[in-house]
Order: C-alpha cells, then sequence, then structure tokens
C-alpha cells in the first residue's frame, strides 16, 4: 500500500502549477486538522469496548451512567471548533481559488476556449486564429484564461496535475483559469459522464516553453486543415478516440457560435 | 393499429451473451420456484399468510428479502464493473463494451440505492417500529401493503429491463441532457423514469405512514421524550422522505414531459435549462442520503446501548442531533455540482452549510464512545457491526469533509474519491447498520438467533474487504482517475483496481457468508430458539413480546414510565420479584387482510410497462384497473376481525408463563 500511496504522487499531489499547489495543500491541511479528532477516535472506540468488555472485573460497572453536562460541553465543542477552523479555510480558498478569477502574473494571459464534442476537445486558440483537437498546447509559466461550453451533453474539463476541473455545458459558457510552471506532457480527460464514447475522450497537454510555444504557432499557423461551418459539421459527428488534430485556419467568432449553437453551417 | 408499441422482437437481446444468460438463469429459476410452490401446493398459505397479509411484521419481512435479492443483484453489477476496470487498460478495451458497462453502473447505483438501502430500511422501520412504540400495527396497514407492492412492482421493471429491451445508460440520476430523447433515444431512460415514479408513490406513502404511526399512535405514556432513539432517527427519515420525495417525482415528471410530449425544460433548445435538473435532483438527493443514513444511527444507537448494558448517553442530544441532521440536509444540496462555476459565496456558503453536518455527527459519534464507557460490552455479531462502523465512519466522514471544501472538491469532484467516499459512508453506515440490525432483530422476527460464528465470519470478509476495495480507490482518485470509465489508458491505475477487485471479492465471501448463516441457523434452528423474546436483555419494547410476536404484538398495550420502557418494567419486576399483575383481557381487533397491495402493484405495473413501450391502450388499461381496486378498497364494508378474548388470554398467559421463568433466571444471575 506504501508503494501504492507512493506512485499516487503523479496526479493532484504533484502539482504543476500554482492553483494545484494551493488546493493540494489545503487538502493536506484539511486532512491533518482533522486526523487530531479522527485518529484518538479511532483508538478509543475499541479501547473502550475492550477495556469495558463484560469479564473485566477491572472496570467499573456504571449501568445508570448516561448523562454529563461537561462531557456533552465537550462533545459538541469539538467538532464545532474544528467545522469553524474548516470553515474558515474553505471561505477563503472558495475565493481565492474561484476557478473564473484571473490568475495575478506579470504574462500576459493567452486565450484558450474549450469545446466538448462527442467525444473529444476542442481548443480555439482565438487570438491566433488556430485549434487543436484533443491536444492543448501551452505556454509554461504563462496563465490559461479558458472559456468552455459543450456542443452537447454535459462534460468536465479535468487536467489534474494543473488542478480545479469545470463543467462543460451546452449553450453556457463557463470560465477558468490555470498555469503549468513546469514543461511537461500532462493527461487530461473529462470528469464528468458523457455517453458511450466518455472512456475514449483524454487529451494530453503539451506545457512548453514561451518560446516553442511561438515557434508553435507560427509554424500550425495557415498548415494544415480549415475549421470552418463545415470543418466543425464534420468533427461534431460522434467519434471517439480521436488522434490529435491542428487546424491552421479557424473562422472567428466559432466559439460563440457554439454557444449559439449555430456553429455548424457558415458561421459569419 | 399498433397493439405493442415499440416492442419488437430486437428487444429481447439475443445477440448479447451475458445478459441473455443471465436473464435465462434468473427466468429458469424463478420458474422453478413457482413450480415447486404450486406444487407443493403452499400458494393459498403464501396469499393468505403473506401476499395479501397487512400485518407490519410480515411486510417488514418481506421488504428485507426484497432487498436481500436487490443486494445480491446490485452486487453482481458491481463486481462486473470491478473485473472490467482490472482488465479495460492500454489495448484491451475489456469485456464489457460501452453500452453494456454504462447500463451496468447506471442499474448498480439506482439498485443499491433505491431497491437495496431504501427498501431493507424501510422493511426494518416496518417490523420494529410499531414494535417499539408497543402498539399493534402502523397507522394504515393496507396502505403499508400497497407501498410494499408498488416497491416490487418498480423492481420487477428495472430486472424486466434485463431481458427485453435495455436499461439506462445515464448513471443513477439521469443527468439531462444526456438522458433527453436527442441524447438517449432507446427505452433504458424510461425504464428508469418509470420505475422509479412507481417506487417514488410507494416510498412517499410509507412516509405518509410511518411519521403517522409515531405522531398519533404510541403506547400509553410514550411521550416524544420517551420513544427510542431509533424511532426519532426513523421519524426524521420519514419526514425527509414526505418533504423530498415530491421534489423526485415532479423532476422526475418534467423529464418524462420532455422525453414523451417534447417539452422542454431540459433540453439544449427551446429555453431548456439542464443545470435546472441537477439542482431539482440534488435538492432531493441529498437528503435522501440522510433518509438512509439517520435510521441506521438509529439501529446502532440501540445496540450501543442494549451491548454495554446501560443506556445511550446523551439521548436528548442524541435527539437534537438527529433533528438538526434532519433539516441542514435540506440546505446542502449544492455541494454537489461546486464544478458548476455557481461563484465563490455561492460555493463557499454551501461548503460552510455541509460541514455543519459534521458537527451532530460527531456528536453521535461520542455519544456512542460514552455510551460504551463505564458499560459491559458483549461482542455479539451486532456489536461488531456497531464497532467496526463507528472505526470505518469516522474517517468516511472526514473524506466528506474534505469533499465539501470547495476548493478540494475542484480537484476529486467526479474522480474515484468520490466514489471511494461515498460507498465508504453508505456502506460503513448503512450497509453495516443493516446488517448490524439484521442480526439483532431477527430472532425477534423468527424466534431463533443466529450463528455467532458465521455471523463474525461475514462482518470480518466485509469488513476487510470494504477496505481492500475502496482505499485503492480514494488513491486512484488522488491520481487523478475519474468516475465511470468503461476503459482508461494510465497503466500505473492497474495494479490498485486489481486489489479493489480483490476487496470486491472478499466482499462477495461476506455475503455468501450471510446466504450460509442463514441456512446453517434454519437448519440448527432447534438448537437456538429463543424462548424468552428477550435474547440480548434489551431495552425497548420489541423485547417485551414474545418472539415471533403474536399478530396482534401485545395482548394490552404496555404503560411507559420514563425513558427505556422496557428496561424500567423489567427492573420493577426484578424488584418485586414477579412480573406485573395480570390484567383483564379484552378482545382485539386487527386489520383484515387485503389484496389490494398487490392487485393495485399488478395494475402499475402493466401500466409502467405500457408506457415504457408506448403501448397507451394497455397504459389506460393499467390505470383503470389501479383505480378500480381503489374504489372497491375505499368502499369496503368490513375491515377489521376481531380476535377473541379466550385466544388473547391463551396467548397472553403463555407469555407470563415464559416471562416468569426469565424472570427467575435473571434474578439468579444477578
Amino acid at each position: 500500500m506504501l508503494a501504492a500511496l507512493l506512485s499516487g504522487c503523479t496526479g493532484i499531489l504533484d502539482p504543476v502549477g500554482p492553483i494545484g499547489a494551493q488546493e493540494k495543500q489545503l487538502l493536506l491541511n484539511s486532512t491533518a486538522i482533522m486526523l487530531v479528532i479522527v485518529i484518538p477516535v479511532m483508538i478509543a472506540t475499541p479501547a473502550f469496548a475492550w477495556w469495558f468488555r463484560r469479564g473485566n472485573d477491572r472496570a467499573t460497572y456504571r449501568p445508570d451512567w448516561e448523562y454529563s453536562g461537561a462531557i456533552e460541553m465537550v462533545v459538541w465543542s469539538i467538532p464545532a471548533l474544528v467545522v469553524m477552523l474548516l470553515g474558515g479555510i474553505a471561505w477563503i480558498g472558495s475565493h481565492a481559488l474561484e476557478p473564473s478569477r484571473p490568475l495575478r502574473s506579470a504574462v500576459q494571459p493567452v486565450r484558450i476556449d474549450v469545446v466538448s464534442l462527442d467525444w473529444k476537445w476542442l481548443f480555439i486558440y482565438p487570438d491566433l486564429g488556430i485549434a487543436t483537437v484533443n491536444r492543448l498546447v501551452v505556454p509554461a509559466g504563462t496563465p490559461v484564461s479558458f472559456r468552455l461550453t459543450s456542443d452537447t451533453v454535459w462534460n468536465a474539463f479535468f487536467v489534474p496535475k494543473m488542478g480545479t476541473m469545470i463543467y462543460t455545458m451546452p449553450r453556457m459558457t463557463t470560465r477558468l483559469s490555470l498555469q503549468a510552471d513546469r514543461p511537461g506532457l500532462y493527461d487530461g480527460r473529462s470528469a464528468h459522464f458523457s455517453g458511450d464514447g466518455f472512456s475514449g475522450m483524454g487529451f494530453k497537454v503539451h506545457a512548453v516553453p514561451p518560446q516553442r510555444f511561438a515557434g508553435w504557432v507560427r509554424s500550425a499557423r495557415g498548415q494544415g486543415q480549415v475549421l470552418d461551418g463545415r470543418g466543425y459539421a464534420e468533427l461534431s459527428k460522434p467519434s471517439s478516440y480521436v488522434k490529435p488534430v491542428t487546424y491552421g485556419t479557424v473562422t472567428p467568432g466559432l466559439f460563440e457560435a457554439v454557444v449559439a449553437n449555430r456553429a455548424a453551417g457558415p458561421v459569419g | 393499429m399498433n397493439f405493442v408499441g415499440k416492442l419488437t422482437w430486437d428487444s429481447i437481446p439475443f445477440d448479447q451473451p451475458i445478459p441473455l444468460m443471465t436473464s435465462i438463469v434468473i427466468i429458469l429459476g424463478l420458474g422453478a420456484i413457482l413450480a415447486w410452490v404450486t406444487l407443493k401446493g403452499h400458494v393459498p398459505y403464501l396469499w393468505r399468510e403473506w401476499i395479501t397479509s397487512t400485518d407490519h411484521k410480515r411486510i417488514g419481512v418481506m421488504y428485507c428479502i426484497l432487498a436481500f435479492l436487490m443486494l445480491i443483484r446490485g452486487f453482481a453489477d458491481a463486481i462486473m464493473m470491478r473485473a472490467q476496470q482490472a482488465v479495460a487498460v492500454g489495448q484491451s478495451q475489456g469485456y464489457l463494451p460501452p453500452e453494456h458497462y454504462n447500463q451496468i453502473f447506471s442499474a448498480h447505483g439506482t439498485i443499491m440505492i433505491f431497491f437495496m438501502a431504501m427498501t431493507f430500511l424501510i422493511g426494518m422501520m416496518n417490523f420494529v417500529l410499531p414494535l417499539q412504540l408497543g402498539v399493534r400495527d402502523v397507522a394504515f396497514p393496507t396502505m403499508n401493503s400497497v407501498s410494499f407492492w408498488l416497491t416490487a412492482s418498480a423492481v420487477l421493471l428495472v430486472n424486466v429491463s434485463l431481458v427485453v429491451g435495455e436499461f439506462a445508460r445515464t448513471g443513477w440520476l439521469g443527468f439531462p441532457p444526456l438522458s433527453e430523447k436527442a441524447f438517449s433515444p432507446g427505452v433504458g431512460v424510461d425504464y428508469y423514469l418509470v420505475s422509479l415514479q412507481i417506487s417514488g408513490i410507494g416510498t412517499l406513502l410509507t412516509g405518509i405512514n410511518f411519521v403517522t404511526t409515531i405522531l398519533k399512535i404510541r403506547a400509553p405514556g410514550m411521550s416524544y421524550m420517551r420513544m427510542p432513539v431509533f424511532c426519532w432517527t426513523s421519524l426524521a427519515a420519514n419526514l425527509l422522505i414526505i418533504a423530498s420525495f415530491p421534489v423526485l417525482t415532479a423532476t422526475l415528471g418534467l423529464l418524462m414531459l420532455d422525453r414523451y410530449l417534447g417539452f422542454h425544460f431540459f433540453t439544449n433548445d427551446g429555453g431548456g435549462n439542464s443545470m435546472l435538473y441537477v439542482n431539482l435532483i440534488w435538492i432531493w438527493g441529498h437528503p435522501e442520503v440522510y433518509i438512509l443514513a439517520l435510521p441506521s444511527f438509529g439501529i446502532f444507537s440501540e445496540i450501543f446501548a442494549t451491548f454495554s448494558g446501560k443506556p445511550l448517553f446523551g439521548y436528548r442530544s442524541m435527539v437534537y442531533a438527529t433533528l438538526a441532521i434532519c433539516i441542514l440536509s435540506f440546505t446542502v444540496w449544492l455541494h454537489h455540482f461546486f464544478t458548476m462555476g455557481a461563484g465563490a459565496d455561492v460555493n463557499a456558503i454551501f461548503g460552510i452549510a455541509s460541514m455543519l453536518i459534521a458537527i451532530p455527527t460527531g456528536v453521535k459519534i461520542f455519544n456512542w464512545l460514552f455510551t460504551m464507557y463505564g458499560g459491559r460490552v458483549r461482542f455479539s455479531v451486532p456489536m461488531h457491526w456497531a464497532l467496526g462502523f463507528v472505526v470505518t465512519f469516522v474517517t468516511g466522514g472526514m473524506t466528506g469533509v474534505l469533499l465539501a471544501s470547495p476548493p478540494i472538491n475542484f480537484v476529486v469532484h467526479n474522480s474515484l474519491f468520490l466514489i471511494a467516499h461515498f460507498h465508504h459512508v453508505i456502506i460503513g453506515a448503512v450497509v453495516f447498520g443493516l446488517m448490524a440490525g439484521y442480526n439483532y432483530w431477527f430472532p425477534k422476527a423468527f424466534g431463533f438467533t443466529l450463528d455467532e460464528r458465521l455471523g463474525k465470519a461475514s462482518f470480518w470478509c466485509w469488513f476487510a474487504g470494504f477496505y481492500l476495495a475502496f482505499l485503492p480507490l480514494y488513491i486512484l482518485g488522488l491520481m487523478g482517475a475519474t468516475r465511470r470509465m468503461q476503459h482508461y489508458d494510465d497503466p500505473s491505475w492497474q495494479p490498485l483496481m486489481v486489489v479493489a477487485l480483490v476487496g470486491a471479492i472478499l466482499i462477495l465471501a461476506g455475503i455468501v457468508l450471510t446466504g450460509v448463516q442463514l441456512y446453517v441457523s434454519i437448519r440448527t434452528r432447534d438448537r437456538r430458539r429463543d424462548l424468552t423474546g428477550d435474547p440480548w436483555d434489551g431495552r425497548t419494547l420489541e423485547w417485551a413480546t414474545l418472539s415471533p410476536p403474536p399478530h396482534f404484538n401485545f395482548a394490552v398495550l404496555p404503560d411507559v414510565h420514563g425513558e427505556e420502557a422496557y428496561w424500567s418494567l423489567k427492573q420493577r419486576a426484578l424488584q418485586r420479584g414477579r412480573i406485573s399483575d395480570e390484567p383483564e383481557y379484552q378482545p382485539i381487533e386487527m386489520p383484515l387482510n387485503s389484496p389490494t397491495g398487490v392487485i393495485c402493484a399488478f395494475f402499475a405495473t402493466l401500466c409502467g410497462f405500457a408506457i415504457i413501450w408506448y403501448i397507451w391502450w394497455l397504459a389506460i388499461l393499467g390505470l383503470v384497473g389501479a383505480f378500480v381496486i381503489f374504489v372497491w378498497y375505499a368502499w369496503r364494508d368490513e375491515h377489521e376481525h376481531v380476535i377473541p378474548v379466550e385466544e388473547v388470554q391463551r396467548l397472553e398467559r403463555e407469555r407470563r408463563r415464559i416471562r416468569t421463568e426469565l424472570l427467575h433466571t435473571l434474578s439468579q444471575s444477578t
């Protein structure tokens, strides 16, 4: 089990960015606070039961002892105090880590629009005029500002090593800011069940140094396939385990058109 | 004109070996049982004594049998999922294709919550509540039978989906838009919706019945603050049923309007909003968790007191804690979707509200501890489950508080960490509670005790199996594994998935041992008769009557002075050296048997099946049939039969003789 625990340090316990790092810290702190109560209770339960077992003559039998104001006071206070502490942490954490909140950084964020399709992920770079499927390329050390929606049913956009997941919902837009500080190749997937192809909608996140990111954008732009109304109609047909694709040209306003449910066709 | 709706020969899965074989085995098995029952001439007995019975004890037992069958069905789904996830990595797609795997996890959740846990608990409440309250039956005995048979009707429909058509592939809560016609055109979602509507009506009737019983029908002198804690937690759970099940019915009804009549409540187009469904379903769904948990807490409270030989510590605190949980459970539903993006204030408020529930729950844990303090603890089977529960539940509660913290929830929501958490509390609290209650009240129901050694063996298999099956899921969740995956790419998940499968197999051993325990105990019942009616040295009124209790429970309703009604009776008798004076007997009026429930459920099943398959003439026939039986019942002239005074006297004198003997044994032992 220990080996398993250590290998557990591959997911959210090994974050690569500030959001995931803070969430991991909150997880560990809250667990530690609760263990202060939980461990004694776990020890006391078998201990009480064993000491007061029938046949142990050294234990005093108090058949009518059923109330003690002092103990009542303590048993209400202990969980109440713990919850006050944890509640404070939750309140501060909820505000500090609100998904839609932009990250504080000297670096200009990259804007990426995410569309979950049946069953793959479309990533549109509206400022760069390119798009990818099932491959998210981001510059390391740079905040990424996502707008997310879904083409058909709900999904949840989740890159465990980067932190916070968020639902993608049809005709609605959610917002999320994340950042990868460490360059690398990370797994992403949908965390909300979306039908038969659900297991086949994993994607890869390439966090690359900014210069390489700029190089990738230059090489991608204008190359490869075109994502216009017809291309989108083709892409949105159900499929899963889709190999990564890069589109060098994207019709402007595609994300807004998806949200308005008029993307499959001439986008205007 | 079309007489069979959407039904065709293609609806039967001839091309899918697993469901086909299962169906054949089940149909042959059922056929064999029916044939045996008929040939042996048991049908009149079953009809008279069980099927049409309005006796709360019989109905309770039937609920528990139904729940145990559904435990087996739901567990079969579970072990298939565990086996699939143990192999479906990388190149291998495992042995279950997605369209099958998705039905299995949807059926597993639906069956385990509605038809195992709920059904089992309602069975226990049915059996125990009137006895603990010192009365003869529930407020509405025939309605009780209707509730049971409607539940059975829903169970039948869910299992028919195995043979005819398919079950939902949308998860146990059927989130739209996936569950809308546009994305799930098949009959699976309709099976899900229709069965839950039928069982939902049954459950709501149960809620009304039990709340009325507890509020209006109690033994003389049994004031609210003298009720056993199990009655209190049952009251809270049934109040939650009354408040929340109409929400479920309405929510599923709106989805049905979308699917059947082209409405747009939750569709993507036409102004629908799927977020509304998710809110509504959890406004029912979170209280549902406490509908399950609270009665279990009640069972444990009874067991800690009995097997510690002491009154429950802090009775009033326990009552207040129960009521606090009851109310708070309606204020936390949003914590099931913090990742919807509702905003920091909303998330934080619902997060903190959820954590507040940990306070009364923590109080309960401490009070159980202090119940043992100064006691004389007997490690019988129910006590094993109770101790296993406390040790397990504190960590399950801890992961629950972690999930209630929005910023932490953002990385573990929808992951296997979440799956591990709710199985941790549902198994650790609810299933352990049910097993404890089953071992505890079985002798009361059948007049003989269950085998201790096999009972303990079953406990240890469940206990170890639970940890082996679900600790790996916590770790997998932290590794980023999400729920409901039929296949995954990351090979580092596989070893833990295999460990989880081993855990599930150990739980299977626990279930098998429970079956063996029952079998062995029945075979050796003559050696393990409970001749006293009080095998555990109990404290509440169900132990004051015989095991099994006579049809009318109590010849004379007990007169309650103080908490722990039966314990004080026993103490008084011990002091006086004799049991209470013989009262004057009266003839007793008891409700007549009624076939209303089973006929009503027969028509409800027809109607449900017809709605699922768009066979409209049959749907109308089913509705009319159910209504006619209701009118027929309402117009009846006689609804009670009288047990003559001689019969009452005979049975009660027998009980008094047994009690006097028990008194002698007790006074010699102390």
